[in-house]
């Protein structure tokens, strides 16, 4: 009853003032998971470009971002949505929370790298690109003999074990990119082999995007996977760590996007213009933020060991990356890493352990017994509960939408998943445990 | 045992005041009642209600069923953490307790220069800014903090402070401790001295006089304390998060409720639970205090005697105290050098040290701070009118249902501070002022938020102090014509003042500092409290500097207020005393 009182009012409410709510102001409303360093020059350069205009940026995580603007689109306040996760904006999209708007600017490409700089149907728009690497704290890495990182294989070495971090993919929009790009380049079973490989050496797995600089920052950990600017804004704050893009490294965009009844849509469409317009372009540059820019002319303006993925090929463009087969499995990718490796993460570093302990042995003497053993235990760590053509499939992707159509709950999957993954890691510890007494 | 040596003297009524009239409820108290009941059903249970019915359906239907419960029993993931977070809890409980009763009972018991400063400093841990007091924290601490550092260059060992479960246990007790500091304290303070005379006078002293009767006599204050520690704790998400300590329930909770584009019923079916596991820790703590009266008829003789300590005790009392407050208070140590420090990483202090963070927030912070001071002072008077009401329909009325008031308002500490803004923003931003704003664009649903969330710990302090309040008193005052707003406004509030103060400063404290909820309510800019100015800073490595700047401001800020309420009591109970 209480509802339905709350209901009328809210009518009543709508229909009494609908005209004054969309009148024209000079605020354009943006929500974003920027960080001040990010929108503080951004707000400086628009309001002069525009004067009288003012931007009003209100901070929020890309999560309470999207349920914000998910809650609020009955008497919906704001223009913007303005963040990195594509992800984000497939749900925006996918809810019919944005409006198509196609930013009048010249001489962006299609694409970055190897994926598509804006959205096909136009619903949102890359302003920015970054690009994945490994990052690491000099003192840490002096202090325990780490050597220097430079390819994603280099991490699942024995000698990194229990220094790296990185972000849940589930979490982490860009982070899920990198982990699908992995799987897309080198195959659905070659590719989990080396992400579990390379998660077996995992200190941490954060829970923000964020959480992987900070620590390395910290020295708590001494290598993480992150976004480029993590690494520059870093240094450029005095931290003493180093950044590398591996031989092969995704390029994944930062995006905006106007919300579907902008109060202010003139406003929205004004801001969305000039992120990609030359002058927005150039203010990427800057140190605090540095992230690459989306118009290939703006490089000559960078200084000069400035990366820049459409010159140099090892950014991305080495990559296959399709949307489609992407898009299909978004959410299985997330849940199979989240259910065999960040909530299994114990399990899998004491079978990685083992593994590493029985390879140094084998390897000053050498035991055929034990290393077929060896080979037996990693084909049990790098086993998936389901296959590529069963990640994809309609019966599995509908039990994460919480769709109308009746099928397996993501409870039920879950659960398979994390007992398959368990128990695979406990024969496979077992196992290089045996390895190891053969070889002594 | 507790009753042998008390129901001498205080139960000595019970049997003719069977007839009293705290037996029925005046129309006056139904009004209340019915107020309060709808205050939280408008604020608390709708909201929550739009947004956790989901756990009871079932998915492409949408029809009542409860077999998402049964997913979360055959879950493994689910019951592992669910056994951690029991063990986390009860752990917690016990090395709080062991934090807090040193400072409780020295401060009160003894003589004891500064005894005034170290209860506020004690209280400190609680206002932990969020992301920079971990970043802190994990500094000193952490594997790589600063003592374990130390600790690998003199002896080649490292300890782990910070990992795993333990780790969890050490951190929270830490944060936690001061619920059962200040409600302990409070609830010395409020003894009856002539209990520990008469016990002296039979013989009785030293730890046996404190075990046998000035511990039971302030049980009601350390009840309080520990199951809010323990509901806290079993309700906390920050803090594993931080350790990365995923297979707890909370942060099991808040992880499904927060992924984008999931639409997972198990993150409201975990948060079902942990509102049920709230619900059945308070109706535990207050089944054990069942059958127990503690209330004693004394009042206002400022509590225990202080007694003055010999040289060697003395000595041994500040070393316990200052230990005790160097442990608990490090992380804020921490945070004080981060906010001056250049860099900090990897090294036991930080490189060099400089003003320019506090430069760069100064401008900013004055509006957080004004903000914030509005929003948690504006909440913490919510929450202790609204506790002292619910604590004297529950302790002095039989009205059916009125437990209900006292587990609906305390299931609000289970509720992840996400579900309530959402459900916020689900229920009330449909509704809109005239011109044109939604309801839920206004700052004061911000102040709503927090004190809905904080109301719990307000509500505590309450009923423990009026738990140590003899009904007879009132009795006597309504004997002598007084009427019941009359004896209320007269004699309970007086005698409760301690704890309705503890309770104020507890949840004021608490607000300034929240962050969950604030983040999903907050519309602008000019709105923002203290924590959300910290959250949009600690977002860049360029921002760990500015971000520890502005929590010393918080921290400082709330400790001040602390330290006036502190003032406030000591004062007042000496003109009490005075005035004997």
């Amino acid at each position: 009853m209480l509802r339905h009182s709350v209901a009328a009012a809210a009518l009543i409410g709508t229909a009494l003032f609908s005209g004054v709510a969309f009148a024209q102001s000079g605020k354009v409303t943006v929500v974003t998971s920027f960080s001040k360093d990010v929108t503080d020059p951004f707000k400086q350069a628009f309001e002069k470009a525009h004067p009288g205009v003012t931007l009003d940026v209100q901070n929020r995580n890309t999560n309470a971002g999207v349920k914000f603007v998910e809650e609020t689109k009955a008497n919906n306040q704001v223009d913007v949505f303005w963040a990195s996760a594509p992800d984000a904006f497939e749900v925006l999209k996918g809810k019919g929370l944005l409006q198509k708007y196609a930013p009048k600017a010249e001489g962006i490409p299609d694409k970055i790298g190897s994926y598509p700089i804006n959205d096909p149907e136009n619903f949102y728009s890359g302003f920015a690109a970054s690009g994945y690497g490994i990052m690491w704290n000099d003192r840490y890495a002096k202090a325990n003999k780490l050597p220097e990182p430079k390819d994603w294989q280099d991490l699942a070495k024995p000698v990194y074990f229990d220094h790296v971090a990185m972000a849940a993919p589930s979490r982490s929009g860009t982070t899920h990119l990198t982990i699908e790009t992995i799987l897309q380049g080198e195959g659905w079973d070659k590719g989990w082999r080396t992400l579990k490989e390379v998660s077996g050496n995992f200190r941490q797995i954060t829970e923000r995007s964020f959480g992987v600089p900070e620590a390395v920052n910290s020295g708590q950990v001494g290598l993480g996977i992150v976004i480029d600017f993590f690494a520059f804004s870093s240094q450029a704050s005095g931290f003493p760590v180093k950044f590398v893009y591996p031989t092969i490294t995704t390029i994944v965009p930062a995006n905006v996007g106007v919300i579907a009844n902008a109060p202010n849509k003139a406003g929205a469409e004004a801001f969305v213009d000039y992120l990609v317009s030359p002058a927005g372009q150039e203010v990427l540059l800057e140190p605090s933020i540095r992230r690459l820019p989306v118009n290939p002319a703006v490089y000559a303006k960078a200084p000069a060991d400035y990366p820049n993925p459409f010159k140099d090929p090892s950014l991305g463009a080495r990559v296959k990356f399709d949307v489609d087969v992407s898009e299909k499995r978004t959410n299985a990718v997330d849940v199979l890493y989240d259910q065999t490796v960040t909530f299994q993460l114990e399990a899998l570093k004491a079978a990685t352990k083992a593994i590493h302990d029985a390879e140094a042995a084998v390897a000053k003497k050498d035991n055929a017994d034990a290393k077929a053993l060896i080979k037996e235990a990693r084909d049990l760590v790098a086993a998936m509960p389901v296959t590529e053509q069963e990640a994809s499939s309609p019966e599995i992707a509908g039990a994460f939408t919480g769709g109308k159509e009746k099928g397996a709950r993501q409870a039920e999957l879950e659960q398979k998943w994390a007992a398959f993954a368990k128990e695979r890691y406990q024969q496979a510890q077992a196992k290089a445990e045996q390895a190891l007494k053969l070889a002594r | 045992m507790a009753d042998a040596t008390i129901a001498g003297r205080t139960r000595a009524p019970s049997a003719p005041s069977g007839y009293f009239k705290r037996l029925s409820a005046s129309p006056g108290q139904i009004a209340l009642a019915f107020g309060i009941a709808l205050f939280l059903l408008l604020f608390l249970v709708v909201p929550v209600g739009t947004v956790i019915y989901v756990a009871f359906t079932e998915k492409g239907t949408g029809e009542f069923t409860l077999v998402n419960f049964l997913d979360f029993a055959r879950t493994d993931l689910f019951i592992r953490s669910f056994w951690n977070s029991v063990y986390v809890s009860a752990m917690s409980v016990v090395v709080a307790s062991v934090l807090a009763l040193p400072l409780a009972y020295i401060t009160t018991r003894f003589e004891f220069r500064g005894a005034m400063l170290i209860q506020t400093l004690g209280f400190l841990p609680l206002i932990m800014p969020p992301f920079v007091g971990a970043v802190a924290m994990l500094l000193l601490f952490g594997r790589n903090g600063t003592v374990n550092l130390l600790l690998d260059d003199w002896l080649g060992l490292k300890i782990p402070f910070m990992e795993g479960l333990n780790g969890v246990i050490f951190v929270q007790a830490v944060h936690y401790f001061p619920f059962i500091l200040i409600n302990l304290s409070a609830a010395l303070r409020n003894i009856d001295r002539a209990m520990e005379e008469a016990a002296q006078n039979l013989g009785s002293s030293g730890f046996r006089l404190f075990r046998r009767i000035v511990f039971p006599l302030a049980m009601p204050g350390y009840i309080a304390g520990a199951s809010l520690v323990f509901v806290k704790v079993f309700d906390d998400l920050a803090t594993p998060l931080l350790l990365n300590v995923k297979d707890m329930l909370a942060p099991q909770a808040y992880l499904r409720v927060t992924s984008i584009g999931i639409a997972d019923p198990m993150g409201y079916v975990i948060s079902v639970v942990l509102i049920c596991m709230s619900i059945l820790a308070m109706w535990v703590s207050a089944r054990a205090m069942r059958g127990k009266d503690y209330a004693t008829v004394q009042r206002g003789g400022g509590g225990l005697a202080k007694r003055r300590m010999r040289p060697w005790e003395s000595a041994i009392a500040y070393g316990v105290v200052l230990l005790i407050l160097f442990l608990v208070l490090a992380p804020h140590i921490g945070l004080l050098l981060l906010s001056f420090a250049t860099v900090w990483s990897f090294s036991p202090l930080p490189d060099a040290f400089t003003l320019a963070h506090y430069g760069r927030v100064f401008g900013e912070s004055f509006v957080y701070v004004k903000n914030t001071m509005i929003y948690a002072s504006i909440a913490g008077l919510i929450d202790v009118v609204l506790g002292t009401a619910i604590a004297y329909l529950v302790l002095r009325t039989k009205l059916i249902g009125r437990e209900w008031l006292d587990w609906a308002a305390t299931a609000a500490l289970a509720i992840p501070g996400v579900v309530l803004g959402i459900g916020y923003l689900r229920t009330f931003y449909g509704v809109q002022l005239p011109d044109g704003t939604p309801l839920a664009a206004l700052w004061i649903m911000i102040v709503l938020a927090l004190a809905i969330r904080r109301l719990p710990y307000a509500l505590r302090a309450c009923y423990a102090a009026l738990q140590q309040i003899s009904v007879s008193l009132e009795e006597a005052a309504e004997n002598l014509g007084a009427t019941k707003l009359r004896t209320i406004r007269r004699i309970v509030l007086p005698l409760m003042g301690g704890g309705i103060l503890a309770g104020f400063v507890t949840s004021f404290a608490t607000a300034a500092v929240e962050l969950s909820a604030t983040l999903m309510l907050v519309q602008s800019n000019a709105d923002a409290p203290l924590a959300y100015g910290l959250y949009v800073f600690m977002q860049s490595a360029a921002g760990r500097g500015p971000g520890a700047a502005l929590g010393v401001i918080a921290v400082l800020l709330v400790a001040l207020c602390t330290f006036a309420s502190h003032v406030i009591i000591e004062k007042s109970q000496k003109a009490k005393a005075a005035g004997r």
